[in-house]
């Protein structure tokens, strides 16, 4: 889909979403159905073919490519692969999620730094695209349709799932919220946007298998690790270190709560 | 410091006999407080302070570590009592003794959603943000659901100085009447101002107010 149709659709958007609230269920409606009419035109497909080109590109200070990268079911296996994570890695001796392993492999395959692997983990425009936002749209459109399957079995995943099980609950800041403040409740909404209920198999599966997601309102391919630094923020809370332990942990908490469901991302949302 | 992790080791002590056990690194069947120690400190090295949002953030005051603690079952009777017995201490009445302000900009800050995130600044006008969960008047429909409805809050509940107190006690902090309340406790912590919390105090119970119409 070109970027002027684009433009055009997130204009139409707009003007609904600015008709009267009287008209509001009906604005709903029309979000549904262009949400429907992209899904044979998602723009993370871009995000998608410039990824595949990044992972099969020798790149770095050693000049290699990342086709050699193990992302759980061995080197270079990519698909299937996001289904089963977070998972441990014995090689780095921790849990890893997607976002993190890449930054992993980047380092250790093409021989960037930290600093380099992590400098722009989410995309702000043209100007300032992400290599991470691109590999993960790649990487996890090569588990559409697998069934989610992350596993629980080593000591520390488990250490992992009870930590991020906490986390998820831990209330603090100046308005004690908390992931459950919002995501803890069946059919409860803010404003008029639907809330998942993310203890629940039902909730967790809806969301989880939905992300990474293109943003209509944002026009960025949005990753996991994304969506949990941007509820901390509406939490309140200080910035989500981008693959700190934290983040994975929780990931892996929400991710095996979504076990069993068919996983669909990269999809596209509001 | 030493008192928490004395309750730790004594927690542990009673749990041993059933758990895997609670020294070193957290094995399968850990304890919850083991777990939640853990929590705590991958967050403490997994954040970062941003603009208005400072690490101290992270740092519970005893309601807020208890209702973690309880979040997932049921709050014990006594704990939940105890919770609400120190928030009601904690409420600061009106300082001029009038609970009511200006419906009007109480609406505003019923309607607004920023304040306190890293994205603003301390510049930044602060909401309550009400209609995030609440529905409050006919006219506004894009309301959300978490909270019950006040629509009518004062008409139902009548304009008598008793309820304008409770009102206020609401707003300056729920968790006096409801210990783990997902709502705010929007003077208590800080968030309004006691102007504001006054405007929206009018928006519940000032007779003219959309939200009694």
């Amino acid at each position: 889909m070109g970027k002027r149709i684009m433009g055009a659709a997130a204009a139409a958007l707009a003007a609904s979403l600015a008709v009267p609230l009287v008209l509001a269920q009906d604005a709903v409606k029309e979000i549904e159905k262009y949400r429907q009419a992209l899904v044979d035109g998602n723009p993370a497909e871009l995000w998608e073919a410039r990824g595949e080109d990044l992972w099969k590109k020798p790149a770095g200070p050693k000049n290699v490519s990342l086709e050699k990268c193990d992302l759980g079911l061995g080197p270079g296996v990519v698909k299937g692969a996001y289904a089963k994570l977070p998972r441990f890695f014995a090689d780095a001796d921790r849990v890893m999620d997607l976002e993190t392993r890449l930054v992993h492999c980047r380092m250790t395959l093409q021989g960037l730094t930290f600093a380099d692997a992590t400098k722009q983990p989410f995309g702000a425009g043209n100007e300032r695209k992400s290599d991470n936002d691109a590999l993960v749209a790649f990487v996890t459109a090569e588990s559409k349709g697998v069934k989610m399957d992350v596993p629980m079995a080593h000591p520390k995943e488990k250490e992992a799932y009870a930590v991020g099980e906490k986390m998820f609950y831990f209330r603090g800041g100046p308005y004690d919220f908390s992931c459950a403040t919002c995501h803890a409740s069946d059919n409860t909404r803010i404003r008029l946007q639907d809330l998942p209920n993310l203890t629940k198999e039902a909730g967790a599966q809806l969301a989880y298998t939905t992300w990474p997601a293109y943003r209509v309102s944002q026009g960025e391919l949005r990753t996991f690790q994304w969506r949990l630094n941007d509820c901390f923020r509406q939490q309140r809370f200080p910035e989500l270190k981008f693959t700190s332990d934290a983040s994975i942990a929780l990931t892996a908490f929400l991710a095996r709560n979504a076990n069993g469901a068919e996983f669909k991302a990269p999809t596209i949302k509001r | 410091m030493l008192n928490r992790n004395t309750k730790i080791v004594i927690a542990c002590a009673a749990a041993v006999a059933t758990l895997a056990g609670c020294a070193g690194s957290m094995a399968p069947g850990a304890s919850d407080t083991e777990a939640r120690a853990k929590a705590l400190e991958l967050m403490k090295a997994g954040f970062n302070e941003k603009g208005i949002a400072s690490m101290d953030r992270l740092t519970q005051d005893e309601t807020q570590a208890l209702c973690s603690q309880y979040a997932s079952g049921a709050i014990p009777k006594d704990v939940a009592a105890k919770i609400e017995k120190a928030n009601m201490a904690a409420i600061k009445p009106p300082s001029d003794g009038k609970y009511l302000g200006d419906w009007k900009r109480g609406e505003q800050i019923a309607q607004r959603g920023t304040g306190f995130q890293y994205s603003d600044t301390k510049d930044t006008p602060v909401g309550g943000n009400c209609y995030a969960c609440h529905q409050l008047t006919k006219e506004e429909i894009s309301h959300g659901t978490i909270g019950p409805s006040l629509y009518n809050f004062g008409k139902i509940r009548g304009f008598t100085p008793e309820m304008q107190q409770y009102a206020w006690g609401k707003v300056w902090n729920t968790q006096a009447y409801s210990a783990c309340s997902f709502m705010p406790r929007f003077g208590h912590a800080g968030v309004l101002t006691e102007a504001q919390v006054k405007d929206v105090v009018a928006l519940l119970m000032d007779p003219s107010s959309p939200v009694n119409k």
